[in-house]
């Protein structure tokens, strides 16, 4: 179904399939021209996209606009409708959010003997952990050792990681593993047992395990049911508007509005963990995102407010291969293992141009490159551009079928627009996908505010300026449990004294003293696309529903 | 001046992202949500229709990708009276196109222990015995978003083949449709999900090098290692990882 235009670079694709099959792997760039690459064509090098905070922990950090304009805002929610004195629920551990982290987080907190409550702003499961294809990493391999998966971890990201926070994902690794067996997640196998695992971007060892390629939502649905089976408390549809803390600043639970009818509430907690994901619906530069609709970065908000301190906000995945056609599903994400199972990346005149697997970071850039930079990208009738994924080679290498049976996720959804991804091509082009910073943590998931823990993409460190794929899936339940674990038993200590929304006042002074207009309001809540004429002015707006 | 540029270039690009951009009138086309005619380009998703013509999504929107099962949404085209079925996110809008979504269904779950439950022929009809009351109607299937054979993994619960039904439903996104539409009050999806917890847990055969992976975690072996790496600065660890002797990698 690709128009004519398109057509023709395909059939230069097509030309070029058995040289490019005898032309093999090509090398990996070493340090300079990679640092050249990036400099040149990643966006989190446009020094405009930057500014620097004015207020709050991070105050002087440069901090894309998008994020900046969420943490130098003013309080969504007005603080006199909350009685913290009268909380709807006292627990001693809160979970905010409920995807792969949070559910990890509650049900290893139910475990330790702590009264969990769970509280999401949509479904549970509705989570960036869902639309996760690709895979998890593990060294579980006689090949492989936690070792060489730290080299590899703190090479993709720079060597800026928290070693403590590396240290602790891949020491965990295996262990995810065998939990996740254990609660019946259907790991790829070979007959006898072997995990069937690949490479991704950046890994020296193929460590990729996969459940076909929908190894997230097998996780999450998986992760999901445990937690229903364990009849663990939920309240869904509420979201959490800001922190609470007593008069030392610790935390001591937060305050929610039920999205559906308004209802303002508190929860009283001896310890919180946020595992509220990531800003994928920021649009960071106006980049089309692969992630779920609530992942509007609340948590950091919150959190900041709090004066938790971030890290490595500064750096965003973008990842390399979002769909560039056709226009419906534009900027959805094609996973790695499209690359990780042989797709060679080509440019409209039929040609490589980088190796599929260098690290998110750099395969991005070039594509940029041979876009921007080269003009040697695929134009779309809507006048978008991108490169070709040479998908139909993937029946070449593993012989017919091998598509759908690796793929099947990625074939139905372009099916459905009559792309059939076995005997076409798909186009491709970087699409924001993940926040490689956040919240900084300990490992064992505490953050800089008392009794306040973080987990998952709201959390940062672990992968320092860039997360290498399958490390997200492994992050998310490492330090879901972690932090779990940690705010149960910390919790047993705890006593609670007094509890308010000091920390907003002080930081409303500081963003009095910055001159930041008070119509900039956050946390977002949901993104907001409709068209300007829907658009409601407050107070309406500020709880993100009408 | 350059910089000021790449500003307002970055921003205008919002427009790509909000699909607001001004459609051509006479792209419009007439969709009914619920019952009640809106004017929407043609080329957009239902969900983005709905987003066009001025709801904003609470529930009824999920991932927005295919896997989440939030936006189940049935609906009719014109002159037909055939029901269909699609993701809202995924389904491009028709002209006369008369639809409603179903965001939530109050599906029967029932609650186990997988880690005692045995991987037997009886377990899924212990469970879910209304499987047997299948009529062969094939609703579910034709349903299906996922085009899921969703009556031949009942049929294969009924015999009690675990394998059978983990395989045969794996692609499902538990959106529900399959269970609003079954004279039999079956719910299918979590008749899969019992299945393959059941098989992914104790079908399946264990991985020799996980468990042995497993033993050397626990007696301590790598902790030299990374004590070691830990204390790196970022050149040592830069020689080790460019360096093909130190850090080769598997073809």
């Amino acid at each position: 179904m690709y128009p004519q235009s398109m057509q023709e670079s395909i059939k230069r694709l097509d030309a070029t399939r058995d040289a490019r099959i005898k032309q093999g792997k090509i090398p990996l760039l070493g340090p300079e021209p990679k640092k050249e690459l990036l400099h040149g064509f990643h966006p989190d090098y446009i020094q405009s996209s930057m500014r620097a905070l004015s207020v709050g922990p991070n105050k002087g950090d440069q901090t894309p606009h998008e994020i900046a304009d969420v943490l130098e805002a003013w309080p969504l929610a007005d603080a006199s409708r909350f009685d913290p004195a009268h909380p709807k629920f006292d627990v001693d551990v809160l979970v905010i959010g409920a995807g792969g982290a949070g559910v990890s987080a509650a049900l290893v907190a139910a475990e330790h003997g702590a009264k969990v409550l769970t509280v999401t702003k949509l479904r549970i499961g509705d989570a960036n952990t869902m639309m996760a294809q690709g895979g998890i990493q593990a060294a579980d391999k006689a090949n492989d050792s936690p070792e060489r998966h730290y080299l590899d971890v703190l090479g993709g990201g720079h060597f800026k990681n928290v070693p403590e926070l590396a240290r602790a994902l891949v020491s965990d690794a295996p262990g995810v593993i065998e939990w996740l067996e254990e609660l019946g997640v259907m790991f790829d196998k070979e007959a006898d047992g072997t995990m069937m695992t690949i490479h991704g971007g950046g890994t020296s060892r193929k460590r990729m395990h996969a459940a076909r390629d929908y190894t997230g939502a097998e996780i999450m649905r998986t992760l999901r049911d445990e937690f229903r089976n364990r009849q663990l408390e939920l309240v869904e549809y509420c979201v959490a508007v800001e922190l609470l803390t007593d008069e030392k600043g610790a935390c001591t639970g937060a305050a929610f509005v039920n999205l559906e009818t308004q209802e303002h509430f508190t929860i009283r907690a001896k310890t919180t963990i946020i595992a509220t994901g990531g800003c994928g619906r920021l649009h960071v530069q106006g980049f089309p995102c692969t992630n779920h609709y609530g992942a509007t970065a609340d948590g950091l908000v919150l959190a900041y407010r709090a004066g938790a301190k971030l890290g490595f906000i500064d750096t965003i995945q973008y990842h390399p291969t979002g769909a560039a056609y056709p226009e419906q599903i534009f900027g959805l994400l094609i996973t790695e293992k499209v690359r990780g199972v042989g797709a060679h990346l080509v440019n409209a005149e039929g040609n490589r141009f980088i190796y599929e697997l260098e690290s998110r970071d750099v395969t991005a850039s070039a594509i940029i490159r041979e876009c921007k930079g080269r003009n040697l990208g695929v134009t779309t009738p809507t006048g978008r551009f991108g490169v070709w994924l040479d998908t139909p080679l993937i029946e070449v290498l593993k012989g017919p079928g091998a598509v759908k049976k690796n793929l099947p996720a990625m074939y139905h959804q372009y099916e459905r627009f009559g792309i059939y991804m076995d005997k076409e091509p798909i186009l491709t082009y970087p699409t924001q996908h993940y926040q490689n910073g956040g919240i900084i943590i300990k490992d064992s998931g505490e953050t800089g505010v008392k009794n306040l823990y973080a987990a998952g993409e709201v959390a940062g460190g672990i992968h320092g300026r860039n997360r290498l794929m399958g490390n997200s899936l492994l992050d998310i339940l490492v330090f879901g449990k972690r932090a779990g674990s940690a705010a149960a038993e910390a919790a047993k200590l705890v006593t609670l004294d007094g509890s308010g929304f000091k920390h907003v006042t002080a930081f409303e002074s500081e963003l009095k003293a910055a001159s930041v207009p008070t119509e900039r309001r956050s946390p977002m809540l949901l993104p907001e696309y409709r068209r300007d004429e829907f658009k409601t002015p407050l107070p309406f707006a500020a709880l993100g529903c009408e | 001046m350059a910089e000021r540029s790449q500003k307002s270039e970055a921003r205008s690009k919002k427009a790509e992202v909000t699909d607001t951009k001004k459609p051509d009138s006479s792209s419009l086309i007439t969709i009914y949500f619920m019952g009640q005619a809106y004017q929407v380009p043609k080329d957009l998703t239902i969900m983005k229709a709905m987003e066009y013509a001025g709801f904003r999504f609470i529930r009824g929107c999920g991932c927005r990708g295919g896997f989440c099962g939030a936006c189940g949404t049935v609906f009719r085209t014109k002159d037909s009276y055939k029901l269909k079925v699609g993701l809202a996110c995924q389904t491009v809008v028709e002209d006369g196109m008369y639809l409603t979504q179903i965001p939530f269904y109050p599906a029967n779950k029932k609650d186990y222990d997988i880690a005692k439950e045995p991987a037997n022929t009886q377990v899924l009809v212990r469970f879910y015995p209304e499987v047997m009351r299948c009529i062969a109607c094939n609703s579910c299937t034709k349903i299906c978003p996922q085009d899921i054979d969703v009556m031949g993994y009942i049929n294969a619960a009924i015999r009690g083949d675990i394998a059978k039904v983990a395989d045969m439903s794996f692609d499902c996104i538990m959106c529900g449709l399959c269970a609003s539409r079954c004279p039999a009050e079956i719910v299918h999806y979590n008749v899969g999900l019992l299945a393959r917890r059941l098989y992914g847990a104790k079908v399946a055969p264990k991985s020799p090098h996980l468990a042995e992976r497993m033993k050397e975690i626990k007696a301590g072996k790598f902790e030299p290692g990374l004590d070691k790496l830990c204390k790196m600065d970022e050149k040592e660890l830069s020689v080790l990882f460019y360096d093909p002797k130190t850090r080769d990698v598997e073809p």
